[in-house]
């Protein structure tokens, strides 16, 4: 995700405009929509973009498995390396990549974030993906869309539509990492410090 | 010559007096002298000193004088204060004959900056192995009494009994550079605590000791006496000190920086701060101190050792060792003696004008401020703070240690045989 | 972290900590098809050895291709350079052609300190060795092959050596390896001991953070790692010991010996080795000694610092300012 756009100066308190069971239920749907669309999943992969894309993935292969009956592999996918912005900034600290004992070779690799804005990120995780094999196919599922992009890039699953300026800021929270499941809008703060 | 009235100095830093120079000689010195056509320089709140004197000078010349010369060297001096220095032996080539030691004496002569006395070599080529003909040099116009391979040890216990027998006959002095060469192979610094971390060559307290105690062993069993060059260790402090307590003929010297500075300055690896004897620990820098205020230690010499900058801005291992110390010197000596309150200015008077001319027998320096004396002194303004700006040396070399450090004191006015070599800390 | 990394002195713990948990990441990347990042891309590293060392530079080399780099590899020894201000020269070329970082490896201690700090060059330092002052990648190198073994690539992440015994046997005094592991390993929480014959050992050495035995026999049951230095040959001539028969006597590492030690303890060496003289080959070739393993840390490790230092527009941040997040 792009944690700067959306993490830096959130002007508190910002307004939660989805809760914890809006979010369950999007997370139901998109495994519905991937079962029927994929055929049965039965080739996906799935592959969370750290920190929070990678909860998001967990949730959505449980759901998977719930719906047919089978385990579906999910790993993740640090993009860190892959960054087009690594020199507007200090280095950053690395996440986690771990792919699936089985790889992504010939395989549909779900990449799962939670918001999407410029389209940045996914790039970067498609050029990572690139360096560790050749999937089938390469979807995106994302918990917010909240436009603004800056690549032609789309998501094939998305939870919620998020018409925002880009005065705003939108923040994911996951209970793994945030103690709470919701999804907050904010404005960001007049200062300009931190933005990318 | 004409007349100058130095008024209102404070002669030794003691009462206001008005000090009247007539020619070459110091003509009268007391309250309310009058004017009476002399030149008048207006000294109120200034000390004035005998001119100062410096047994260790390295002028360079012949043979690195891209480093410094006779005539940069002795205008560094006369803008330090200084009206007489000794030049070390150590140039190319070696000070080991009278022609070599002659120049050097005229050289300084012509240039009239500041009187030049130069000290012989003990061996020939500074090898340490055969002596060089001291009386020869002795006799010539140099009249050189003081003899020294410094820069090298004289390392060989037979060469050095030799040499301080040697000189009895004219009653020369040797100068040794106390260090013992097997234990500083590869030496680079101290050998201690920063030593250890900064992984650089150590260079051990004991082989200075080790040769200054047998040294003054070797004075007392050949009735000579010895001079001790820039004793750097507290160790060597006490040696001296019980060596003259057995009443052996010993003197020594110490440098400036030695007073000053501590090998915790080798962190920055900077080599402006790579010397030879290398900065010690601040217990040796108290001791040193304390040695000098009671007199163990005899004078302040500065080990003046010019290097052109490339020699200096490199690595450190790479760099040449010492530091210029001419234009410093008595600044650091106010700050590490005078404001201690461990010496006042007589005593400074004394160990860097006195004594060093008596050691190196300097005639007509180091004499009282009195009338029918020599007129060779030095006025300094001690109110003065400053931080050092290499920039306005007149040394040809700039590897101060102390660039951009604030130092007291400033010399405004010396004076050799009553010509104004400095006035107003500008050279004449 | 501080821009350039000259002394392992200069880490912190979260700065270490967070060096080997990069490093990691990037030992998975060897795993990988293509062992490659683009990372660095568009940035120029210069190695810049004043001194052989062929597998210190390599080791480099692979790290900093596999991070994207442009390399420029300058062997200084044996050219022209015989003069210190060479030094300042080659900085002030590296500096013109544009470099972005500066791998030094130099016979005189200090000259990485005095290429970062002279002003004859902008861009980091990086410390491949420098005399007997330090070696901080081997260093790191040698914490991050003791964490995964003593505590598990995985277990380990954010963890430092806290309680960990380690011994350091040989030529301190002459050894920017046993520096620079004294200084990491006590950031780390390692309770170090060295072990050498006692000219080995440099005067000042109760300062450094660390113990000091000259009984290897007594230390070995309490070492969960035991790092064994290369001992010169040569030294025996300028009578640090009087023959290599007795140095082994003494402070070599036989199989009779590292049978003392705890089962889990672990034998490194940073290489290369003298078989015979500090360790018995049986003892080198068995599989409790991770001088190979050490070899490819080597280059995660130097990719992780590489990235820390170069990978942003100013180095990694340790500690987190506190009004992001």
């Amino acid at each position: 995700m792009d944690a700067h756009s959306s993490d830096a100066g959130v002007q508190l308190p910002a307004r939660p405009v989805l809760e914890g069971p809006d979010i369950a239920r999007m997370l139901t749907r998109i495994a519905h929509e991937i079962v029927e669309r994929a055929k049965g999943a039965d080739d996906v992969v799935l592959l969370g973009i750290p920190t929070r894309g990678v909860f998001l993935a967990r949730r959505l292969a449980a759901k998977l498995e719930e719906i047919t009956g089978r385990a579906v592999p999910v790993g993740s996918l640090d993009i860190t390396m892959y960054r087009d912005d690594l020199r507007l900034g200090p280095a950053r600290t690395l996440a986690r990549t771990d792919i699936p004992a089985d790889g992504i070779e010939g395989r549909v690799v779900l990449l799962v974030d939670d918001v999407l804005f410029s389209g940045r990120t996914i790039r970067a995780a498609l050029d990572a993906l690139g360096d560790i094999g050749r999937p089938r196919a390469v979807q995106l599922a994302v918990l917010v869309d909240r436009g603004h992009r800056e690549l032609p890039i789309r998501a094939d699953y998305v939870g919620k539509n998020l018409p925002t300026s880009l005065r705003e800021t939108v923040k994911v929270q996951l209970t793994e990492e945030d103690g709470r499941d919701a999804v907050l809008l904010g404005v960001k703060h007049a200062a300009p410090a931190g933005e990318r | 010559m004409s007349k100058i009235l130095i008024r209102g100095a404070q002669v030794l830093g003691g009462q206001p007096q008005d000090v009247l120079i007539d020619g070459e000689l110091i003509a009268a010195v007391g309250t309310d002298l009058p004017a009476d056509g002399a030149e008048v320089i207006e000294a109120a709140g200034q000390v004035l000193l005998p001119g100062l004197v410096d047994l260790h000078t390295h002028l360079r010349e012949p043979g690195r004088e891209d480093s410094e010369t006779v005539l940069t060297g002795t205008r560094a001096a006369a803008s330090g204060g200084y009206t007489a220095v000794f030049a070390m032996a150590n140039t190319f080539p070696v000070a080991d004959t009278a022609g070599v030691v002659e120049q050097v004496y005229r050289l300084g002569r012509e240039h009239g900056y500041c009187d030049v006395q130069p000290i012989g070599a003990v061996t020939v080529g500074l090898d340490g192995k055969k002596l060089a003909e001291l009386g020869a040099m002795h006799e010539s116009a140099a009249g050189v009494t003081v003899f020294s391979d410094d820069g090298k040890c004289v390392h060989d216990a037979v060469i050095m009994r030799r040499a301080l027998e040697y000189v009895k006959a004219f009653g020369g002095v040797v100068a040794q550079h106390a260090q013992e060469p097997r234990l500083t192979e590869g030496a680079q610094m101290n050998e201690g605590a920063v030593s250890a971390e900064l992984g650089l060559g150590g260079w051990p307290a004991v082989a200075e000791e080790s040769i200054i105690a047998r040294d003054v062993l070797l004075a007392e069993h050949v009735g000579s006496r010895v001079h001790i060059c820039h004793l750097s260790t507290a160790g060597s402090v006490e040696i001296v000190r019980w060596a003259k307590s057995r009443g052996i003929d010993v003197t020594a010297e110490v440098t400036p920086h030695h007073l000053l500075l501590t090998d915790e300055l080798v962190r920055t690896y900077n080599p402006v701060y790579k010397v030879n004897p290398p900065l010690r620990t601040e217990r040796d820098v108290m001791a040193l101190r304390e040695a000098l205020a009671d007199g163990t230690i005899d004078i302040v010499a500065t080990d003046h050792a010019p290097h052109p900058h490339e020699d200096k801005d490199c690595e450190w291992a790479a760099a040449a060792m010492g530091m210029v110390g001419l234009e410093t010197a008595l600044s650091v000596v106010q700050r590490t003696m005078v404001e201690t309150g461990l010496l006042d200015w007589a005593g400074v008077a004394d160990r860097m004008s006195v004594k060093p001319a008596q050691i190196g027998g300097a005639a007509g320096h180091g004499r009282p401020v009195s009338a029918g004396e020599p007129a060779n002194l030095t006025l300094v303004d001690s109110a003065y703070r400053g931080e050092v700006d290499p920039a306005g040396f007149a040394s040809r070399s700039r590897n101060t240690p102390y660039e951009g450090r604030e130092l007291p004191g400033r010399v405004t006015h010396t004076f050799l045989r009553g010509r104004a070599t400095l006035v107003d800390g500008k050279l004449a | 972290m501080k821009r350039h990394l000259i002394s392992a002195a200069d880490l912190t713990r979260d700065d270490a900590v967070l060096i080997l948990d990069t490093a990691e990441e990037m030992a998975r990347v060897a795993d990988r098809p293509i062992k490659k990042l683009p990372t660095l891309r568009g940035r120029t590293v210069c190695n810049l050895f004043f001194e052989d060392s062929t597998r210190t530079r390599i080791s480099f080399e692979a790290a900093e291709k596999r991070l994207s780099a442009d390399v420029i590899n300058f062997a200084a020894k044996g050219s022209s350079v015989s003069k210190g201000e060479s030094l300042k020269d080659t900085a002030q070329t590296l500096e013109a052609m544009g470099v972005d970082a500066v791998v030094i490896r130099h016979g005189a201690s200090g000259a990485p300190y005095r290429l970062a700090t002279s002003g004859w060059i902008d861009a980091p330092v990086i410390n491949a060795g420098d005399g007997t002052h330090q070696h901080p990648t081997q260093a790191l190198l040698d914490a991050f092959t003791m964490r995964r073994r003593l505590l598990g690539p995985d277990a380990g992440l954010g963890q430092d050596l806290g309680g960990k015994r380690i011994t350091l046997v040989g030529d301190v005094l002459h050894s920017r390896v046993a520096r620079s592991n004294v200084d990491l390993l006590h950031t780390l929480g390692a309770e170090v001991t060295l072990v050498a014959p006692p000219t080995l050992v440099p005067v000042g050495v109760e300062h450094w953070p660390c113990e000091v035995s000259y009984d290897l026999d007594s230390v070995l049951p309490k070492s969960d790692a035991v790092m064994m230095l290369r001992v010169q040959r040569e030294r025996m001539n300028a009578a640090f010991f009087p023959t290599e028969r007795e140095y082994s006597r003494r402070y070599g590492l036989d199989g009779q010996r590292m049978a003392r030690m705890p089962g889990h303890a672990l034998v490194m060496h940073p290489g290369p080795m003298v078989r015979g003289m500090e360790i018995t080959a049986e003892v080198a070739d068995s599989g409790r000694c991770t001088a190979v393993e050490q070899v490819a840390n080597g280059v995660s490790v130097r990719m992780a610092v590489l990235y820390l230092l170069l990978g942003g527009n100013e180095p990694a941040v340790t500690h987190p300012r506190t009004e992001e997040k």
